[in-house]
């Protein structure tokens, strides 16, 4: 065991994992984390603490994480390249173990011009792929970046992001195989609604050898509506939304639409989990943590395993 | 070149509001190739200020002068006398212009007509775009000859990060990824294979992060 995570204890034990995410509060709330833990609690093997997502200010990553700990769950704090440098990143993740976290995500980071402070100057001194370098060397030989050594240890299970369906297509098998060389353990992919297109990247992935070196949970994103597809296929980059899911939300009518958005969510998922080196689930429902429950309920996977 | 845009007409009136008898100080390098600093921007700039002043009532003198550069302390001593002259230098040069002016004459108040924006290359006529980043360690054998530091907005070094779409940047449908050019460019070129290569961080000192930058040629130090 690499951290002893929940979450890379559920994966070495081939089981289909589940993750989801919670958002942390704009401010010291905790109660926010309390109320989105009660509904996440016994449903998700580990749960995702967004680190100021879309580049707004919101309770730290950590904080949020160690609070989400007190409330049960088990996170994976996510840590962006946006906000600090390598000396911030690396006292974080020391500060981090000492709370008790045992999963972390690098990911670059939305750019602060889709923000609350758009005027911000951007960090972005080490890309995700050389902070995955410095999580696994930190991890495994016990040093920080420069090569001191490190007192104490770090058990981290290291997680990276993937879209698997970005552009340019072609160089996105290349871009995961990157980070599994890098260090990732586990990665969490965008949202995917378009099967066939996406097994044809974990085809190309499983050919490169990757698919025996990295644990891969793919993305779900509940859709709501109409109109939240409609926003995923022109706003969010490398995630496409089949015209036949959306006739089907729109064929729902405007009130049960939410109801076709988590049928299509589950069929996902039961599709998903039927394709070769698919390692799980990572469930993310924007402010809609209370109907995750019922969508892992209804794809089968409760209870979760205790492992 | 290093790219220069004339700060905005009100903000240059603000500056001179104390002073009776101005240089208006055109550079003959960088900013007369971008078109915004040289002898013809200052001519017209000093004219729309004669004009603005008799508008308002206001009674300043001016004087223009450009030389060819005013990052080298030679050119600027040809306007040594008219530097002497006058209670401000309104320079168009780039901030650095700005700087050996302030740093050759202690008298006169020293005023930027300029916002210095980057190094960069001239597009199609009337447009300029940012090329490079002055980072001290050129990586361009690497990427195609075309620049992440300068032309990536998060100066990804392993991209292209997962808010690229259609080949553009998630900062702005206006901005190419850079990332999707390089792949295109190494893809085109049969040059793929380092792209696998981890690139490690980056020495950011050489890029200014190490305070102050200074080149030294010892063979032409007398």
């Amino acid at each position: 065991m690499k951290s002893g995570s929940n979450l890379e204890k559920v994966l070495a034990a081939g089981q289909f994992a589940v993750t989801a995410e919670l958002g942390p509060p704009k401010g010291s709330d905790l109660e926010v984390i309390k109320k989105k833990a009660a509904f996440l609690k016994g449903v998700a093997d580990a749960v995702n603490i967004t680190d100021n997502q879309t580049a707004i200010v919101r309770m730290s990553s950590m904080a949020a994480a160690c609070a989400a700990i007190q409330n049960g769950l088990e996170p994976v704090m996510q840590m962006v390249c946006r906000d600090r440098n390598r000396i911030a990143m690396q006292s974080d993740l020391f500060g981090a173990v000492a709370g008790g976290i045992r999963n972390c995500l690098f990911i670059s980071g939305d750019h602060p011009k889709s923000g609350n402070h758009p005027e911000a100057k951007i960090v972005y001194d080490i890309d995700s792929i050389q902070a995955l370098a410095m999580a696994k060397r930190m991890r495994d030989e016990g040093k920080v970046l420069c090569g001191e050594e490190i007192e104490g240890k770090m058990p981290l299970f290291i997680g990276a992001a993937w879209t698997p369906l970005g552009d340019p297509l072609e160089i996105r098998p290349l871009r995961l195989a990157k980070k599994v060389d890098a260090g990732a353990d586990f990665i969490q992919t965008q949202a995917v609604y378009d099967i066939k297109a996406f097994g044809k990247q974990m085809k190309v992935a499983g050919d490169l050898g990757l698919l025996d070196k990295v644990k891969i949970l793919v993305g779900v994103i509940p859709l709501k509506g109409v109109g939240m597809a409609r926003y995923m296929q022109k706003n969010v980059p490398g995630v496409t939304v089949p015209e036949s899911l959306v006739k089907r939300l729109k064929d729902a009518g405007k009130e049960a639409a939410p109801e076709e958005g988590i049928k299509i969510t589950v069929e996902l998922i039961q599709k998903l989990r039927e394709m070769p080196g698919v390692a799980g689930v990572h469930i993310m429902a924007i402010e809609w943590e209370h109907r995750v429950k019922e969508i892992v309920e209804a794809a089968g996977l409760l209870p979760r395993p205790t492992v | 070149m290093i790219v220069a845009e004339r700060k905005p007409y009100e903000e240059i009136r603000a500056m001179l509001a104390p002073y009776k008898k101005v240089l208006v100080f055109g550079c003959g390098g960088c900013v007369t190739v971008c078109a915004t600093g040289g002898q013809k921007e200052a001519e017209i700039l000093a004219e729309e200020l004669k004009l603005t002043d008799a508008k308002d009532g206001v009674s300043r003198e001016y004087v223009v002068k450009t030389v060819e550069r005013q990052c080298e302390r030679e050119f600027l001593a040809e306007a040594a006398s008219e530097i002497g002259a006058v209670d401000a230098v309104l320079s168009l040069a780039c901030g650095a212009g700005v700087n050996l002016l302030a740093e050759a004459y202690p008298k006169p108040a020293v005023l930027p007509a300029m916002n210095t924006t980057f190094l960069g290359v001239n597009d199609s006529p009337g447009v300029w775009v940012e090329r490079c980043k002055g980072c001290g360690d050129c990586i361009l054998h690497t990427t195609g000859g075309i620049c992440p530091v300068a032309r990536c907005s998060k100066n990804i070094l392993n991209g292209p990060c997962g808010g690229t779409h259609d080949g553009k940047c998630e900062v702005s449908d206006e901005i190419d990824c850079v990332w999707a050019l390089i792949v295109k460019r190494l893809t085109e070129t049969n040059a793929l294979d380092g792209y696998r290569r981890i690139v490690p961080p980056k020495d950011w000192r050489r890029g200014g992060h190490g305070g102050p930058r200074k080149m030294t040629r010892e063979e032409l130090i007398k």
